[in-house]
């Protein structure tokens, strides 16, 4: 596939051309040609036709937009091998828009890395793949699976595998020779990622070192990097659940189905719903009902719950989740609730 | 709904250990709804297991911030944490500072993103070494707003007196210092008065609470975005030469794209407008402004944009698109205020990485000119700068680059200085105007005068 050529070259000595004289001539590539119509789907379709007055006191959700594609352009004009990882989830997904966005009319300059602990929705990863085609870009998968299989992993006791994912991500950090990988991570879902940086260097075990973090100054964000070392770049930190939605929302970007509400066989289990399937079966004791919900993250199936919803459309959730009473990791995710310093722990360790 | 105009205010809190920072933070989170169920329910169970407090169900918000399970185990605040709530009108982004001596530098991280920085000050002490050197950082950064929270009211009877003395100290110190206004005001973290809601236990104050104020004050983009001219660093350069996005459907209008990709640091751009592109100084005109597939007429400080340019300039990465007739003095040389954040001390001579803007540069610090006393903020001669301290330097740069004094344009004048073995972020710097004598400097402090005019004849 023939990646578009997005100049980031030092700067040369000097401007070639140095022409005083007015130029009234409009470039060919600035007459803009009309988009195609199928691309409604395509999550380019603002919902709400915004003018095009300056930019006088910028919403907040422009504000972080604007951010997070500086974050991305300086990541991709500063590393040789950039990938985005992308499960399919809402705030991957927002990612990846972003990217889009960042380097329209050109493709997404980088690939995207999908672990797959082959406790996959199905719906999520129908929609990985068509997303990928869709937008013309490469997918590298690596696989929990394949690593039970030979033996290199060990299914846990508790059945998830969540915390399996660490190694299989980093065999493919290293055999893509990617020296930054792209998350989705915010601050705002834990006390340990609220400490986390926009850029996060990581050592060869992939391991974060909250005591010894850069600072980060400005918007000047340091991406030197030693041999063996890759940069983690979160470009939505700033982002909260809310505002990952309301941009959803006015940006028409699609998402996996069960981000909505819909019917499904369910229990409970630690306080959530958790759909029944092969990789989550209910126990003797756990009553199966059918049930309106939702989820409010997408991870590993057994481990991430639903919610109880009733919002089947985008403006349903805005509104569901600005009036949420529960973080959406304290609602569905098994994984966090394990101890106050699970997620720093697998941080540590090299997880996302 | 509600309104999609709100907008986005960034500030930090600092102060002294157990001034009540964490108390303050978690307080305003509560108090603002920003703390759901299960986070409250987690610090509730972890306060009531560590017996804080006096009185059952008593919550000791400082476990909402303290996110690292050393900073929990030990009661104290390691690394700078970001916290998000909103209001009605604005969106916040704080960053909550830690307040030992030692971990000035996450003090630095904090305020050069801030709109507004909420300096605490135990009502009981005053001020402290802490707050003038809190301070001292505040002003040298330019942070636009500074809030001075008198924290503990409520363990002095929410004395009137008691808080005018310590707000008394505090304008002498700002007034010292060069700080425009600050804003006092006398808040109970702990109970939350005037944190939130305006108290009635402090009558005798007719002031706005700090909420009223984060959500008034205007932040560093609204201030500046009227003001200043056009100038957006190039990222790199977007020619998508046939392979397009997948929402384009005819790919030959497109075979010639070429557009500036960048964040626009300062002024707004217009179609049709002038500009001129750092290095070389061509003048050119635009001819499209996009975000994204949506063709913009104007855009402003902070967009993120690609600006299609009437010729073809031969620009790249390190270029910078200003406003016809702003083009920056191209500079070799800079006078330098540097936040020194390495483990290991500066030493004259030192070689390091500059990184202003889009580019990065090799320079030599050949000389340290003096290191700030943060009492007095006079320099005083030094032959080396340790870690948080703040110096005054020369740099000697291996290219050109287009920087403005800091005080005429923050995103024009920061820059970092880099380790180039390591990697290592070693300071935060800010382009001064030239200091060449430390007697100018220091007005006052008659000591060892050394005179360095000539940056050539000092290099080591
Ligand atoms: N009485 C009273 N105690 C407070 C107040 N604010 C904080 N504290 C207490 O002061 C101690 C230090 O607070 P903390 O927030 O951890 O301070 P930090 O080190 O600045 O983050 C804790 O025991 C708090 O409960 C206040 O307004 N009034
Ligand atoms: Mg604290």
């Amino acid at each position: 596939m023939s990646e578009p050529n997005l100049r980031v070259e030092e700067r040369p000595q000097a401007a070639s051309r140095n022409r005083e004289t007015e130029v009234e001539r409009v470039e060919e590539g600035a007459q803009r040609p009309s988009r195609n119509p199928d691309s409604a789907q395509a999550g380019f379709e603002t919902t709400a036709a915004r003018s095009p007055q300056p930019a006088k006191g910028l919403d907040a959700l422009d504000t972080l937009e604007s951010e997070s594609i500086h974050i991305i352009r300086e990541v991709v004009a500063e590393f040789e091998r950039p990938v985005l990882l992308f499960s399919g989830g809402k705030d991957s997904v927002v990612v990846l828009h972003l990217a889009a966005k960042a380097f329209w009319p050109a493709r997404v300059p980088f690939p995207v890395l999908h672990i797959d602990t082959g406790h996959n929705f199905p719906e999520v990863i129908h929609f990985r793949d068509r997303t990928v085609e869709r937008l013309g870009l490469r997918l590298e998968v690596a696989a929990v699976q394949d690593y039970l299989d030979d033996g290199r992993l060990r299914e846990r006791a508790d059945g998830t595998r969540n915390p399996l994912q660490t190694l299989p991500l980093l065999d493919a950090i290293a055999a893509g020779r990617h020296d930054a990988v792209f998350g989705g991570a915010r601050r705002d879902e834990d006390k340990a990622r609220a400490k986390e940086r926009i850029l996060s260097l990581r050592d060869e075990f992939g391991q974060w070192d909250p005591r010894n973090q850069r600072p980060e100054l400005w918007d000047l964000y340091n991406g030197r990097h030693t041999v063996g070392q890759h940069v983690r770049a979160f470009p939505i930190s700033n982002w909260t659940e809310l505002d990952v939605w309301r941009y959803i929302e006015r940006e028409g970007i699609e998402l996996p189905p069960l981000y909505y509400a819909h019917e499904r066989e369910v229990y409970r289990r630690d306080g959530m719903w958790r759909a029944v399937s092969e990789v989550s079966p209910p126990r003797a004791d756990e009553a199966v009902e059918r049930r309106t919900v939702r989820y409010r993250t997408v991870g590993d199936m057994s481990c991430t719950g639903a919610v109880e919803s009733d919002a089947a459309s985008v403006g349903d959730v805005v509104r569901e989740v600005a009036t949420s009473t529960l973080t959406e990791r304290g609602a569905t995710r098994a994984d966090d609730r394990i101890s106050e310093a699970a997620m720093e722990d697998r941080k540590k360790d090299g997880y996302f | 709904m509600t309104s999609t105009d709100r907008t986005l205010f960034r500030f930090a809190t600092a102060g002294s250990v157990d001034d009540g920072k964490s108390t303050l933070v978690g307080r305003l989170l509560h108090d603002s709804k920003a703390i759901l169920a299960d986070q409250l329910e987690s610090v509730a169970r972890t306060s009531a297991e560590r017996g804080f407090g006096g009185e059952p169900g008593a919550i000791d918000f400082a476990l909402l911030t303290d996110g690292l399970r050393a900073e929990r185990e030990q009661g104290i605040t390691i690394d700078v944490a970001y916290r998000y709530f909103a209001t009605g009108r604005r969106s916040f982004i704080l960053a909550d500072c830690p307040g030992h001596v030692q971990y000035t530098r996450n003090m630095v991280t904090g305020a050069t993103t801030a709109d507004a920085v909420v300096v605490l000050v135990d009502a009981r002490n005053g001020v402290l070494e802490q707050t003038r050197r809190h301070l001292a950082v505040v002003q040298l950064l330019r942070v636009p707003h500074v809030i001075v929270a008198v924290n503990k009211i409520d363990l002095l009877g929410y004395s009137q007196a008691a808080f005018s003395s310590v707000a008394d100290e505090v304008t002498t110190l700002a007034g010292e210092l060069g700080l425009p206004d600050a804003h006092v005001i006398p808040v109970s973290a702990l109970a939350g008065d005037n944190v939130v809601e305006r108290s009635a236990n402090t009558p005798w104050y007719d002031g706005p609470s700090l909420l009223e104020l984060l959500e008034t004050l205007p932040s560093l983009d609204e201030l500046e975005t009227e003001l200043e001219a056009l100038r957006m660093p190039v990222q790199l350069v977007i020619r998508p030469q046939g392979a397009v996005a997948h929402d384009v459907d005819d790919p030959e209008p497109f075979r010639d794209y070429r557009a500036f990709a960048g964040r626009i640091a300062s002024g707004t751009v217009r179609v049709g407008d002038r500009v001129q592109v750092f290095p070389g100084g061509a003048t050119t005109t635009v001819t499209g402004i996009d975000a994204g597939p949506r063709e913009l007429e104007a855009a402003s400080a902070p967009q993120s944009v690609s600006l299609r340019l009437a010729d073809q300039l031969d620009a790249a990465r390190g270029a910078v698109v200003v406003a016809a007739g702003a083009l920056p003095i191209p500079r070799r040389e800079l006078d330098a205020a540097l936040f020194w954040l390495g483990d290991r001390p500066l030493r004259p001579g030192a070689r390091v990485l500059v990184k202003s803007g889009t580019t990065t540069v090799q320079a030599l610090v050949p000389e340290i000119v003096g290191r700030r006393d943060l009492d007095s903020l006079a320099l005083e001669p030094a032959d080396g700068l340790e870690i948080n301290d703040i110096g005054q330097v020369r740099v000697r740069l291996a290219a050109d680059l287009p920087v403005e004094e800091y005080a005429a344009h923050r995103r024009a004048g920061a820059f970092l200085v880099i380790d180039p073995q390591s990697g290592a972020t070693l300071a935060a710097g800010i382009v001064t105007a030239p200091v060449n004598d430390l007697k100018v400097a220091t007005a006052g402090s008659a000591g060892i005068i050394r005179t360095t005019t000539d940056t050539e004849g000092a290099a080591a």
